[in-house]
């Protein structure tokens, strides 16, 4: 049996299976359900099996279309960069309101990905979100919070 | 039936649902049209904005998205032979051809013809096929339909993702896992929360569909360095040629067209089959019935082997209203997004759908044919205009990909939270794509997995905690065994192939 990323990934998963199982058991159902037919736990437990017998089968098994990926041609860096701008904006979006975050995330998301036409940087950043924000905000009356706005006067 | 097709047309032809059809379409067709996105993507970016409408308009939206980005995905198949979905694939093999030889602009209006003939006819079966499925539907039992959601997930893992059979059905199982986090619908009792309250309501809807199509897509195209832009500068997008079809052309278009369209319907019917298996039987059996002069042209440029293709996989997305409408029951990934955005809106699709919510029922039948002529009308005359957005370069295509999944959670929840978690789905569902794990058959398990469980509930109630309800009844046992045939096939292929 070869070990190959995806007999991990599979290994992973049936170990995620057996939490899943355990977790089910210590569901704490009613006195008067526990021994009924159905309970709160009863469908996660054959869930819990059911991920460990095909998670087993394809880590005994071997693969029919073996997934060759090369690491080399991954762009890891730019991923994680915007994995963590996104990450960073999902912790400012409520805090410093949607406009200044929103806008920001845009300008270094086209950066890192490699933009560095300015004038368009800009255009389809705090321009973009503020038409975007008029349209949700001013003409669909979707409520949008931003205390930065609000804080400015701008916002109502 | 002609009141229900006249309550739908009334619907269908108001204003604002006009106005829906022609935003659905074109918007559709935009994001259909990016390679790497297609209509699953297209349909998770739209459920917050319908979640404004009533559901009616929302879903008459979502249709509109639909068959948009279905006909985007040819678009993008034809002129820079970079599918959109894997229904569009079979366009490519005689659709790129034509483009090739300066005929992209015929090449076009050939699979926008015959999207739209597809689309008619098999609009007619299911106007005649669903009324008539819902009535017998009314027979079927908790038993049944629990059978029929696993003979559904086994189906899409095994025809779905060739050759990756026990991947999709781990898939299954982590989507089937994921609906199970939250309060238990009957007890209340809290399930896999780990004390956390923002789980207390379970994950939502919209943020798995998100994390696991739009974001991860977006994330896998950057990962793996694919630019469609550079693909798209291999054709000139500014002069596609002439959309006009000769007669000789209409002729060979109309024989292929009906017998086309009725293995669609028929395959779009099956659970787990869809547009993409219709496109590639359509285009095989076209191969075997054109003549033999016709035969040497397939693959070049032949106008049969793109117009096949083509009307099959609109008529399969007609066809895989089938099971939705009338058992409740989403035969393909697509249709699991409409059906959880449907019970978003409240509304439990099966037979009853018929008798409670005539209008949704027959307002959604109509606006699908209401979304072909729009998109007849509108988009093919547009197409060399909308052609240039695949030149967008990633780097402004991809922010605003993430942009807009981050704010459809965020005006959904206003909690942080749901973002961070939406990021994680995200990233893990990227990592499993790289390892061609497919994600439809987790969005169909998420969406069945309330539904599966309640079924099995009243099953088991019922038969005192016996599993003899799966073979009881005549109808449980067949769908039990065929649902026993498709797993042991599957992995007997799989030892078969260990042998070797």
């Amino acid at each position: 049996m070869k070990i190959n990323s995806v007999k991990l990934i599979s290994l992973l998963f049936f170990i995620i299976s057996a939490f899943y199982l355990y977790t089910a058991h210590q569901i704490q159902v009613f006195a008067f359900d526990e021994g009924a037919p159905f309970n709160a736990k009863t469908f996660p437990i054959y869930l819990g099996y059911a991920g460990m017998f095909f998670s087993g089968l394809k880590i005994v098994l071997p693969d029919q279309k073996p997934v060759q990926v090369d690491p080399t041609y991954l762009e890891f860096k730019k991923t994680i960069l915007l994995v963590l701008t996104m990450i960073v904006y999902g912790a400012t979006i409520l805090k410093v309101g949607f406009f200044l975050s929103t806008s920001l995330f845009l300008i270094f998301s086209y950066y890192f990905l490699g933009e560095r036409r300015w004038k368009y940087i800009i255009i389809f950043s705090f321009p973009f979100v503020a038409i975007f924000m008029y349209l949700l905000h001013g003409v669909l009356a979707v409520y949008l919070r931003d205390p930065l706005l609000k804080y400015l006067g701008i916002m109502g | 039936m002609i009141e229900g097709i006249l309550i739908g047309l009334k619907t269908a032809l108001s204003f604002q649902n006009l106005l829906m059809v022609m935003i659905g379409c074109f918007a559709g067709t935009i994001i259909g049209m990016l390679p790497g996105l297609g209509p699953m993507t297209a349909i998770a970016l739209m459920i917050p904005i319908t979640y404004g409408f009533d559901p009616a308009t929302g879903l008459i939206l979502m249709a509109g998205v639909y068959y948009g980005a279905v006909f985007g995905g040819s678009t993008s198949s034809i002129l820079i032979n970079a599918p959109g979905v894997p229904g569009t694939v079979a366009t490519s093999f005689d659709g790129y051809p034509m483009a090739q030889q300066g005929k992209a602009g015929k090449a076009l209006a050939i699979a926008a013809y015959s999207s739209f003939a597809g689309g008619t006819i098999s609009a007619i079966f299911l106007l005649i096929a669903a009324p008539s499925l819902s009535k017998v539907s009314l027979s079927f039992r908790s038993p049944d339909y629990f059978g029929l959601m696993i003979l559904g997930l086994t189906a899409v893992a095994a025809f779905s993702s060739k050759g990756n059979f026990l991947k999709a059905m781990m898939m299954c199982v982590l989507g089937l896992m994921l609906a199970s986090v939250g309060q238990d619908t009957l007890s209340d009792i809290p399930r896999f929360t780990f004390n956390n309250m923002n789980l207390s309501d379970g994950i939502s809807f919209v943020l798995v569909v998100m994390a696991t199509f739009a974001m991860s897509e977006a994330l896998t195209i950057i990962i793996k360095g694919n630019d469609p832009s550079k693909a798209a500068k291999q054709i000139s997008l500014t002069d596609l040629g002439s959309i006009k079809v000769s007669k000789e052309e209409t002729k060979q278009m109309a024989v292929t067209i009906p017998r086309s369209s009725i293995l669609g319907f028929i395959v779009g019917v099956l659970p787990g089959a869809g547009a993409t298996i219709a496109s590639f039987l359509a285009y095989g059996m076209e191969r075997n019935f054109v003549k033999n002069e016709e035969k040497e042209k397939f693959g070049k440029g032949s106008v049969q082997g793109l117009s096949a293709p083509e009307t099959a996989n609109n008529a399969a997305c007609s066809g895989s209203f089938v099971p939705l409408l009338t058992l409740g029951i989403p035969g393909s990934g697509t249709t699991a997004v409409m059906l959880g955005a449907l019970l978003g809106f409240g509304i439990q699709p099966g037979p009853r759908l018929y008798e409670t919510n005539p209008d949704i029922f027959w307002s959604v039948i109509m606006s699908m044919y209401i979304g072909m002529v729009v998109l007849l009308i509108l988009n093919l005359p547009l197409i060399p205009y909308i052609a240039r957005i695949l030149a967008v370069p990633r780097t402004f295509l991809i922010p605003m990909i993430l942009f807009f999944s981050v704010t459809g959670i965020y005006l959904m929840s206003f909690n942080n939270f749901d973002i961070f978690l939406m990021i994680g789905i995200a990233v893990v569902a990227t990592i499993l794509r790289l390892y061609d794990f497919p994600m439809p058959p987790l969005i169909l398990a998420f969406v069945l997995g309330g539904l599966m469980e309640e079924n099995l509930r009243r099953s088991l109630l019922i038969s005192d905690g016996s599993w003899t309800f799966l073979w009881d009844r005549p109808l449980t046992l067949c769908i039990m065994i065929t649902i026993l045939l498709i797993v042991f096939w599957q992995i007997y292929n799989s030892f078969k192939l260990s042998k070797k």
